[in-house]
C-alpha cells in the first residue's frame, strides 16, 4: 500500500498518460499509414500497388513522391466523381437542413391537432431499416424518369431528411419559451419568431445539421451503387473507392488510387469537421440527451 | 419493492431481480402497446363517427350553396367571396377526377390481381397453311401496377382528406355569413399561414417529400413482401399475390441445416449479440477514455481529444475500407507486417476470414474495429455530461474508501445510464441496422455454405442478409419480408425499453 496520497496520484496519472498514449497511437496509426502510403512510389513497376513489396511498416523517405496523385487525376474518372459528389452533397445538404429545421421547429413550438399522429407515424417509419426503401426508390425513379440521374440521387438523399428531426427538436426544446412570448407581445408573428429569434440562437444545431447532412451523401456509396449501377460517369467518389478495393487485395494496381483518392476525399471533411467541432458537440449534447 | 429493500440485496439477487423485472415487463409492455393500438383504433372510429355526424348535420343545416359544396367542392367559398380559395378546391376535384378516369382507376383495378397486362395474342402464319400463336408483348409490368396502384390509393386518401377540409371550410363560411361576421379574404388567409397556421407552411414541403421518398417506397416494400416479385425471368415482369408464403419461407427448416429457417435463426442470434456487444463496448470504453482525458491534473486535454476525433473527421467508409486492407490475410497486409516485424509472428493471420470456431475471430474483429470507429463518438457525446456530475459525489466516495473502479460503477455509470437512455436506444437500433461496418469489413464473410444458406457467412447481420437476398439473389419479396421482421425486432425492443425507462424514471429520480 502506497502511503503518500501525492505519490499515488502521480502514479495514477502516469498510468493514464501511458494508456492515452498507446490508445492515441492505435487510433492514429491507420490514418498515418494511409497518408504516408499514398505518397509512396514504386520505382520498379508503377502498375503494382506500392504497398506490396514492402520494406517496413512505413515507406522510407526516398520512396516518397507524388506519382499516385498524378496518376489519379491523369488515368481515372476521379475528377468527374469528385464533381458529382460535391454537387450531390451540397444540394442535398441544403434541402435536408431546411426540412430538418422546419420540421423540428414545428414539432417543438407549434401545437396543432395532427401533431401527435404525425410524430407517431414518423417514429414508426423510422424503425424500418432505411435500406429497405432503396430498391423501391430505384423503380420509382425509373418510372418518373429520374432513374440514373444526379437529380434523382439528390432527391433520394434529402427526401426523407425531415424524419431525422429529433436531435434538432431536442435543441429547440431547450430554448426558453418566454422568448417566443415576449416576441409575440411585441407583435412578431410565428414566421418572424422562427427566422429572426430561434434560428439565430441555434447556431450549434444549424451547424450540426449542416455537417451531418453534408457528410451523409459525401460518404454514402450503397445508394449510388443501387441507383447508378455500372454507369461510372455518374458515380460518386465513395462508390469509386469501393470499386478500387473490391478485390480485398492490395496487390492490384488500383489500390494506389484508393490511397491517394481517399486522402483527397477526406481532407475537406476533416478540415470542416475539426473547424466546426465545437458546434457539433454543443448541438449533439444539447439535442440528443435529456436529463 | 422499496429502494431500501433493493439496496439490501446481494449483487446476485439484484441481478436476478432486474432480470425478472425485464422479462416480466415484456408481456406488459406488449400489452400496453396493443392496448394503445386498440385505443388508437377506437379513437379513430369515434373521430370518424363524430365527423360523420357533423358532416350530416352541416348538410341539413347549411343553405343551398353549402349543400352544393358537398358535391362540387369550393362552391360555398366561391359564392361567398372567397373566389381564389374556392377555385383551388374546385381545381383539386377536377384534377382528381381526371387522374382517376385516365390513370388511377385502371391501376386500382389491375392492383387486384397484380398480374402483368399483355397485348392481344399474335397469330403468325407459316408457309404451308400452318399457324402458331405467341402471347402478346407485356404492356404494363407487374411492379408498375404495384407502384401506381399504391400511388393511386395514396392520392385517393389525400383527396378524401381534402374533400373533408373543403366541406368544413364551406360550412364555416356559411356560419360566418349567418352570424354576420366578415368573411376573411384570401390575403388574410395567406397571413394566417405565417402565424396561426404556420405549421402548415413549414410542414407541407417536408411531408410531400417524405410521402414520395419514404412512405411510398416503404408501402411498396411492405406490400412487396406479400408478392412473388423476384429476379427469376418470369416473375420479374409478371407476378401475383402469394400471401404469407415469404414469411413461411423465412421459418422453413430442413434437415441439412442450410435452409432459410436455420440461417435466419443463426443470423438473428448473431445480430442481437453484435448489437449488445457493439453498443455497450463503445459506450463503456468511450466513457472510461473520456473520464481519463477529463481527469483533474491530466495535461494536453485538447491534444488527446483531437487524436480521437480525427477518426470521426475522416469519412467512415474510408476508414472501414482501410481497416479491411490493414487486417488483410496476406503477409504484406499491414497488421501482419507489424506482427511479424515487432512480435515475430511467422504465419500471417487471416483476421477477417478465418472460419475456425464458427468464425469467432472475424466476429471479435468486427466488434473491435467497431470500437475503433465508435469510441470517439462516445467521447464527444459524453464529455460534456460527465463534467456535469457533481464533483463532491466522487469526493465523498473517495473519503468512504471507494476506488476508481467502484466509483465508476456506483456513481458514473448509473448517472450516465439515467441521462443517456434515449441515446442508447437509438444507438442500439442503429447497430442492429449497422450495414456499413459489416458490409465494408467482411461483407458478411467468412462465407460458410455448409452451415448457412448459400452465400451467407458468420458475420452477416439481418440487414446484410436483406441486402444479399435482394441484390445478389434478387428475391425481392423474401428480402422485404426480412425487412419487416427487422422492423418487428426493433419496434419490440424500443417499446419494451421505453416502457421500462419510463417506470424507472418515476421510481427513483436522479438529481
Amino acid at each position: 500500500m502506497i502511503k503518500s496520497y501525492k505519490l499515488r496520484r502521480g502514479l495514477a496519472n502516469t498510468l493514464i498518460y501511458l494508456i492515452l498514449t498507446v490508445m492515441s497511437l492505435i487510433w492514429i496509426f491507420p490514418l498515418v499509414w494511409l497518408v504516408l502510403h499514398s505518397f509512396r512510389i514504386n520505382p520498379i513497376n508503377p502498375d503494382i500497388a506500392p504497398t506490396i513489396n514492402y520494406h517496413g511498416i512505413f515507406p522510407k523517405f526516398n520512396e516518397l513522391g507524388l506519382d499516385n496523385y498524378i496518376s489519379l487525376f491523369a488515368d481515372t474518372d476521379y475528377m468527374v466523381w469528385f464533381k458529382n459528389t460535391f454537387i450531390v452533397a451540397t444540394v442535398s445538404c441544403i434541402i435536408s437542413t431546411l426540412s430538418v429545421l422546419m420540421v423540428a421547429y414545428t414539432f417543438s413550438r407549434l401545437r396543432f391537432k395532427a401533431r401527435k399522429p404525425f410524430i407517431n407515424v414518423g417514429m414508426i417509419m423510422g424503425m424500418f431499416p432505411g435500406f429497405m426503401t432503396t430498391i423501391a426508390l430505384y423503380h420509382i425513379l425509373d418510372i418518373i424518369g429520374l432513374g440514373r440521374t444526379l437529380v434523382g440521387l439528390i432527391l433520394c438523399y434529402s427526401g426523407g431528411a425531415g424524419l431525422g428531426y429529433l436531435v434538432a427538436k431536442g435543441f429547440f426544446d431547450t430554448i426558453p419559451r418566454a422568448l417566443d412570448e415576449a416576441a409575440t407581445i411585441d407583435g412578431a408573428n410565428k414566421n418572424q419568431i422562427f427566422w429572426k429569434i430561434i434560428l439565430p440562437m441555434s447556431k450549434p444545431i444549424v451547424i450540426y445539421t449542416v455537417l451531418t447532412s453534408f457528410i451523409g451523401p459525401w460518404c454514402d456509396f450503397i445508394l449510388v451503387d443501387i441507383l447508378m449501377g455500372n454507369q461510372r460517369e455518374l458515380w460518386t467518389v465513395s462508390r469509386g473507392l469501393r470499386d478500387w478495393t473490391n478485390y480485398q487485395n492490395m496487390s492490384n494496381g488500383t489500390f494506389r488510387w484508393f490511397l491517394s483518392g481517399s486522402v483527397i476525399v477526406a481532407v475537406p471533411i476533416t478540415a470542416l469537421f475539426l473547424y466546426m467541432q465545437k458546434y457539433y458537440v454543443e448541438g449533439v449534447t444539447a439535442g440528443g440527451v435529456k436529463g | 419493492m422499496k429502494y431500501t429493500e433493493y439496496m439490501a440485496l446481494s449483487p446476485m439477487q439484484r441481478f436476478w431481480y432486474n432480470f425478472k423485472k425485464f422479462i416480466t415487463s415484456i408481456p406488459s409492455g406488449l400489452g400496453n402497446f396493443f392496448a394503445a393500438i386498440g385505443r388508437g383504433i377506437l379513437g379513430f372510429f369515434k373521430g370518424i363517427g363524430k365527423a360523420a355526424a357533423e358532416y350530416a348535420k352541416g348538410f341539413v343545416k347549411g343553405d343551398i350553396f353549402t349543400k352544393i359544396s358537398y358535391l362540387v367542392m369550393g362552391c360555398g367559398n366561391i359564392c361567398r367571396g372567397q373566389i381564389l380559395k374556392g377555385l383551388m378546391f374546385l381545381a383539386m376535384e377536377v384534377g382528381y377526377i381526371f387522374f382517376m378516369v385516365f390513370f388511377g382507376a385502371d391501376y386500382i383495378q389491375m392492383f387486384i390481381t397484380l398480374h402483368a397486362v399483355r397485348g392481344a395474342d399474335v397469330t403468325k402464319n407459316l408457309p404451308g397453311g400452318k399457324s402458331y400463336t405467341v402471347p402478346g408483348e407485356i404492356e404494363v409490368y407487374s411492379y408498375q401496377i404495384l407502384l401506381f396502384g399504391i400511388l393511386a390509393l395514396l392520392v385517393t386518401v389525400a383527396f378524401i382528406a381534402m374533400y373533408f377540409v373543403s366541406v368544413k371550410s364551406a360550412r364555416k363560411v356559411d356560419e360566418m355569413v349567418k352570424n354576420g361576421e366578415r368573411v376573411p379574404k384570401f390575403r388574410d388567409e395567406l397571413k394566417d399561414l405565417l402565424d396561426s397556421r404556420f405549421h402548415a407552411t413549414l410542414l407541407t414541403t417536408p411531408i410531400i417529400l417524405i410521402a414520395v421518398f419514404v412512405l411510398l417506397p416503404l408501402l411498396f416494400m411492405i406490400i412487396m413482401a406479400f408478392t412473388g416479385f423476384s429476379g427469376a425471368e418470369k416473375s420479374y415482369v409478371d407476378f401475383g399475390w402469394v400471401g404469407f408464403q415469404n414469411f413461411a419461407e423465412i421459418f422453413k427448416t430442413s434437415e441439412t441445416g442450410t435452409s432459410m429457417g436455420s440461417t435466419f435463426a443463426k443470423i438473428t442470434g448473431w445480430t442481437l449479440i453484435w448489437a449488445v456487444a457493439a453498443t455497450f463496448s463503445n459506450y463503456i470504453l468511450g466513457m472510461v477514455v473520456a473520464l481519463m482525458i477529463n481527469k483533474k491534473g491530466i495535461k494536453l486535454k485538447k491534444l488527446w481529444r483531437t487524436m480521437f476525433v480525427m477518426t470521426i473527421a475522416v469519412p467512415q467508409f474510408v476508414t472501414l475500407l482501410l481497416m479491411a486492407q490493414i487486417l488483410g490475410p496476406y503477409d504484406y497486409s499491414p497488421m501482419n507486417v507489424i506482427l511479424s516485424q515487432l512480435f515475430g509472428v511467422a504465419e500471417p493471420i487471416d483476421f477477417l476470414g478465418s472460419t475456425v470456431n464458427n468464425g469467432l475471430l472475424p466476429r471479435i474483429m468486427v466488434i473491435v474495429v467497431n470500437c475503433w470507429v465508435g469510441i470517439p463518438y462516445t467521447i464527444l457525446m459524453t464529455s460534456g455530461i460527465l463534467m456535469n456530475i457533481p464533483e463532491d459525489l466522487y469526493e465523498s466516495a473517495r473519503i468512504d474508501g471507494a476506488g476508481p473502479v467502484k466509483s465508476f460503477m456506483k456513481i458514473t455509470l448509473p448517472y450516465m445510464l439515467f441521462v443517456t437512455t434515449p441515446y442508447l436506444i437509438t444507438t442500439f437500433i442503429g447497430n442492429v441496422n449497422n450495414f456499413n461496418v459489416i458490409f465494408l469489413l467482411t461483407n458478411g464473410g467468412p462465407v460458410n455454405n455448409l452451415k448457412y444458406r448459400k452465400g451467407m457467412g458468420h458475420t452477416d447481420l439481418l440487414i446484410t442478409l436483406l441486402y444479399k437476398l435482394s441484390i445478389n439473389d434478387k428475391l425481392y419479396g423474401l428480402g422485404a419480408a426480412i425487412g419487416i421482421m427487422v422492423f418487428l425486432v426493433c419496434a419490440t425492443l424500443s417499446l419494451v425499453t421505453f416502457n421500462m425507462t419510463k417506470s424507472a424514471k418515476n421510481e427513483e429520480e436522479f438529481s
